[in-house]
């Protein structure tokens, strides 16, 4: 990463009459748009850059210097999985033959394509312990929302009317936000100290309201990092309410290898690929949320889907895509959460990723994430507050420094991290803290790079005594200091065309 | 050992001893024993690097993945995207970055976004636009979600029928969980009914109305009156528009939208089997706090330098969570990238250019289809882009498998008779030449034979 | 160190009413706006628009957080402090002086439930 500041906008370096394209010039031009009505065209044209090719190379590629990618160092944002991506999904996903396919060309002439879309399916299905997914979902969140959708629609087949949804108070935004989107109302349940779920608690929200109870939405591990031991014992609560358990993948990590949420008595459930599937994040996306069912609730699941073809099928396709009945743009009995079937490119990645780690391999994962984790854990808690002290899955919680007499908070903490050459952990989430620092190694990160980064984690405890003044100025070594959020709040520019605007 | 893994023995020891556990599985000592999974994984044993690219070769063979001449559209298009777009995305410090929330070393991405931003408020002439959305049709669904939140009263939000099918399956599922009812408004020749609108807006309640333009079946439709009409009633007018052919389009902003919202496929995405694609979603400054996603802001750091960081934050569901302004965490910023490079590149007049290029195609193939006798217009005398219908006097379905036999995919079918075709600049008067040559040649009667 | 102001009312979730004749003023306490940090917006309601005791009317937004106004009091909204619009940093400057809404009173007795200084100090000191 360059630490000094690329600053210009692609607009500020245009010159009229410059061009960064090439197009073939032989075309018949017995139409052209000349012939629209006015009515139907814009008046002035949109002030688009005009730059030449090596202009717009140079930008972007200086650009990409004031950014921070896992390729470029440590990255251990909790909840995140910031795992390595690796290189040969990329090689895949780029094959000309898939990006040039048309969603809707005929089947037999994509087999492959769908090929890979079945048998992701498949793998997702034997690696949760449930029955059937669809891909359909472009993230976490939409996973989230596809998810509680299909808990409403098998709900609502019964003549079932359930218009609660179980949180923890622990949970990320999206769980609420989530149900919140999908018509339910959301009643929290509390934590214990420890940060598990207050079964107690939930045992009397579902004396009160059992039967109004549509879904309980759960994280496990849980954002704290910590395995819910009473797993079992709540998903029979729930399911004796007449309730669905919802599994939150954003923590599956943790969990490869070693147990799978179907056999804990989920129901339904997403899984982020761009986290446990080593497809890339891409600046914040795209991603993809695959949902997963249980057996009895596959009719839920929205459409399209990719199913294996009638067995009479006399044209020769293997798999083919169901569209539904309701093609027509009603919603009848079926579900749809996107354009077309999901973000295919991303689906390549993660399916040459589970090749590529076989089943031999697969079931390293979580281990091997669970004891980076505990490694950090252990090595650090003479610095930083452990405020939960047993075992903890593939992430970490702190509570800030152990010495909180310096002033110093977990954001300056954070923002010296960044003066090292680390991306900094989560921070202030969970909320259950006033301090919280989260972090993630993954199972990618060596001995050598977690040993160098809990070195610069005391180092920067130290400073926090001997100069206290340097961790909460920083960072100094990036190409901007902190940034005034308040001013970006306040008068919001969000484009180009405001700042010239105004100057 | 295994190459993403760097754990060799000696480390494993050390840090298990650290950890204070003898063994990895011990970690998960607090788990009911009922719930660990004791058998292996049935899936396959894993690949060499080179085993995978077999295997993936022989998936994107000839017979597995045929590469088709594309005349089909239907909310994917195949445009050209310079070299320069794929390779600049490919870069890893864009790639295997996450969401920006640490400003100071993610103003790549922070900057490229007020870039997109800053283009896509410009295409659609609206005074905001967020950082994107998953993809058209479930923006699609955010804008409806706007409309209703929005509104004060109102029993229904309106939405054209002549709105891709596809996107309104999308919409109706959202807004039947959210709890809101869509009502569509019939369409006549192949647009909006005017008199069934404004009876419906007459009748009051209206949260808003979504339309499309160009329409799903490529008509450019003329809303002028539109907006006054709903705004009267408070409702917002939503359109959602192909980014691509607002280079020569009327812009929502000057249709009157209140939201604009679409697919970004057609900037310089690749197709890639339908996904991922990029939802573009932009606003009135008035609607701005009711936006959902991330948006980028213009700031200063304590340096004194022009920054940017992600603001308006308390919409957001880390903050708001259950009364967030919808539950998106995410965007696609990737894919926001490659519209930011592509319209880059191709600026001002190649966008134009290549809406003038898809313009002449699509006219010139609309006549000469027309000139085989075995055609007709399916909405005669509706103005179309590069998109267009047109019915087949035949067997439709034998026809199109007679064009995929040889290398061609005709179009989408979207009724018993009717074709839809769509043209891009990538589409040479050859191909154009050849298409209707082999639909000038089909015999039906010899192909049963 | 949070200030309180003598003769107005409080509420729990930290709104005031100051009563003058038949109209209230409503704003936040100097309490609440401590706690919400730097304010950046104030999502307010319209002129004529109905309140209800208990009820949310808005919103209060800082960098990292919101927090929705809850209405002490029933009636209609008679005035805006449209000063807010662009500069909602007076909250923070002077909460008590600044308020947000002008609301014609439906129900002066709802005034008895909600708190006098002492109590809301005491509350706060909680």
């Amino acid at each position: 990463m360059n630490r000094t500041l690329y600053g210009n906008l692609i607009f500020e370096l245009s010159k009229k009459g410059r061009k960064g394209y090439s197009l073939p010039q032989d075309y018949d031009r017995t139409h052209t748009t000349a012939e629209l009505p006015e009515a139907l065209r814009r008046k002035e044209a949109a002030r688009l850059p005009e730059c030449d090719e090596l202009t717009v190379v140079r930008h972007y590629t200086n650009l990409s210097h004031n950014n921070f990618g896992v390729n470029d160092g440590f990255y251990p944002l909790g909840s995140c999985t910031m795992k390595y991506n690796p290189v040969i999904n990329e090689e895949i996903a780029g094959l000309k033959a898939f990006a040039g396919l048309h969603p809707l060309q005929p089947a037999v002439t994509c087999q492959g394509a769908l090929e890979v879309y079945y048998n992701l399916q498949e793998s997702l299905a034997e690696l949760a312990g449930l029955s059937e997914f669809t891909l359909n979902p472009c993230a976490g969140a939409h996973g989230e929302l596809t998810g509680l959708m299909v808990i409403r629609a098998y709900h609502e087949s019964r003549g079932d009317v359930r218009t609660k949804v179980l949180i923890p108070d622990s949970a990320h935004g999206t769980n609420p936000a989530s149900a919140a989107v999908c018509g339910l109302e959301v009643v929290e349940v509390k934590s214990l100290a420890d940060g598990t779920v207050d079964v107690e608690h939930l045992r009397q929200l579902l004396s009160e309201m059992g039967s109004e109870v549509a879904a309980m939405m759960m994280t496990n591990p849980n954002t704290l990092g910590i395995f819910e031991p009473r797993v079992l014992e709540i998903t029979k609560m729930i399911h004796e309410a007449g309730g669905l358990m919802y599994y939150d993948g954003a923590n599956l990590n943790a969990l490869l290898g070693e147990c799978r949420p179907g056999d804990m008595g989920f129901d339904v459930m997403h899984i982020n690929l761009h986290k446990t599937f080593s497809t890339p994040h891409g600046g914040g996306g795209p991603g993809s949320g695959p949902v997963g069912v249980r057996k009895g609730l596959e009719q839920f699941l929205p459409m399209p889907r990719v199913v294996e073809a009638p067995t009479d099928s006399c044209t020769g396709e293997s798999y083919v895509v169901d569209w539904g009945k309701s093609f027509e743009g009603k919603r009848g009995e079926e579900l749809s959460v996107g354009n077309f079937f999901g973000n295919f490119g991303v689906m390549l990645k993660a399916y040459a990723y589970i090749l590529s780690l076989g089943r031999e391999h697969i079931k390293e994962v979580g281990p091997l994430a669970t004891l980076n984790a505990n490694y950090i854990k252990e090595r650090l808690r003479d610095s930083y507050l452990l405020p939960i002290k047993g075992l903890c899955k593939h992430e970490v919680v702190f509570d800030g420094l152990v010495d909180k007499s310096t002033g110093v908070t977990t954001m300056d903490v954070a923002k010296r991290l960044l003066d090292y050459g680390y991306h900094a952990p989560t921070i202030y989430f969970p909320l259950l803290f006033h301090e919280s620092l989260m972090i993630e190694p993954t199972e990618n990160e060596s001995k050598e790079t977690i040993d160098a980064f809990i070195d610069v984690m005391h180092k920067i405890a130290e400073e926090a005594k001997t100069d206290p003044e340097l961790v909460k100025t920083a960072p100094h070594n990036t190409p901007i200091g902190r940034v005034d959020d308040v001013l970006a709040a306040k008068q919001p520019v969000t484009t180009y065309w405001k700042t010239i605007a105004e100057s | 050992m295994f190459k993403y893994f760097p754990h060799t023995e000696e480390d494993l020891q050390e840090m298990l001893k650290a950890a204070g556990a003898k063994s990895v599985h011990d970690l998960f000592d607090d788990v009911p024993e009922a719930a660990r999974f004791k058998r292996e994984y049935e899936l396959p044993e894993a690949l060499s690097e080179t085993d995978l690219r077999l295997f993936f070769e022989q998936l994107t063979a000839p017979d597995n993945a045929m590469q088709l001449v594309c005349f089909a559209g239907a909310g994917c298009y195949d445009h050209y995207a310079p070299s320069v777009v794929q390779n600049l995305i490919q870069r890893s410090e864009f790639l295997t970055s996450y969401t920006p929330y640490q400003a100071e070393i993610s103003q790549g991405t922070l900057h490229y976004i007020f870039e997109y931003q800053s283009m896509i408020a410009e295409l659609t002439g609206m005074d905001i636009a967020n950082a994107s959305m998953y993809d058209g049709a479930t923006a699609t669904a955010e804008a409806a979600m706007m409309a209703w939140g929005n509104a004060k009263k109102a029993n229904c939000v309106l939405m054209s029928e002549t709105v891709d099918p596809k996107v309104r399956r999308v919409v109706e599922t959202y807004a039947h969980f959210h709890g809101f009812p869509i009502k569509l408004v019939p369409a006549v020749n192949g647009v909006l009914d005017r008199s069934a609108l404004d009876k419906e807006i007459a009748e009051g309640g209206v949260a808003g109305l979504i339309v499309q333009q160009p329409n799903y079946y490529g008509i450019v439709e003329n809303y002028t009156g539109i907006a006054d009409a709903l705004h009267e009633q408070k409702g917002i007018f939503v359109v959602n528009a192909n980014p691509s052919d607002l280079a020569i389009l009327k812009t929502p902003a000057e249709w009157g939208a209140d939201v604009a919202v679409g697919e970004g496929q057609s900037l310089g995405i690749p197709m890639t089997f339908g996904g991922p694609g990029v939802g573009y979603m932009a606003c009135t400054e008035k609607l701005m706090r009711k936006l959902p996603g991330r948006i980028v802001g213009q700031t200063l750091d304590n340096r004194g330098q022009r920054a940017f960081v992600l603001t308006l934050q308390a919409r957001e569901q880390h903050i708001r969570r259950q009364k967030a302004t919808s539950n998106i965490c995410s965007n696609q910023s990737l894919m926001a990238l490659y519209v930011t490079i592509y319209l880059s590149l191709m600026g001002k007049e190649g966008l134009r250019e290549v809406a003038e290029v898809s313009y002449a195609g699509a006219h010139s193939l609309r006549d000469k289809l027309i000139a085989t006798g075995k055609f007709k217009d399916t909405f005669p005398g509706q103005p179309f882009f590069n998109e267009f219908c047109v019915d087949y006097e035949g067997d439709l379905e034998a026809l199109l498998d007679e064009c995929t036999a040889n290398g061609y995919l005709a179009g989408v079918q979207v009724g018993e008779k009717t074709l839809m075709l769509a043209v891009t600049e990538q589409r040479s008067t050859e191909e154009i030449d050849e298409l209707v040559e082999i639909i000038q040649q089909f015999k039906e009667e010899e192909a049963k034979a | 160190m949070a200030k309180f102001e003598e003769g107005l009312r409080y509420s729990e979730s930290h709104e005031y009413v100051r009563v003058e004749g038949e109209y209230g003023y409503i704003g936040i306490s100097d309490y609440a706006q401590h706690a919400l940090g730097n304010v950046v917006y104030v999502d307010m309601p319209e002129v004529d628009d109905e309140v209800t005791a208990g009820e949310e009317f808005g919103a209060v937004e800082s960098v990292k957080a919101a927090s929705d106004l809850i209405s002490p009091v029933s009636g209609t909204v008679v005035e805006v402090n449209e000063a807010l619009e662009d500069t909602p940093e007076l909250l923070n400057e002077d909460a008590f002086a600044n308020w947000i809404i002008k609301v014609q009173l439906s129900d002066p007795a709802e005034l008895e439930s909600l708190m006098d200084k002492a109590a809301y100090e005491a509350f706060c000191a909680e």
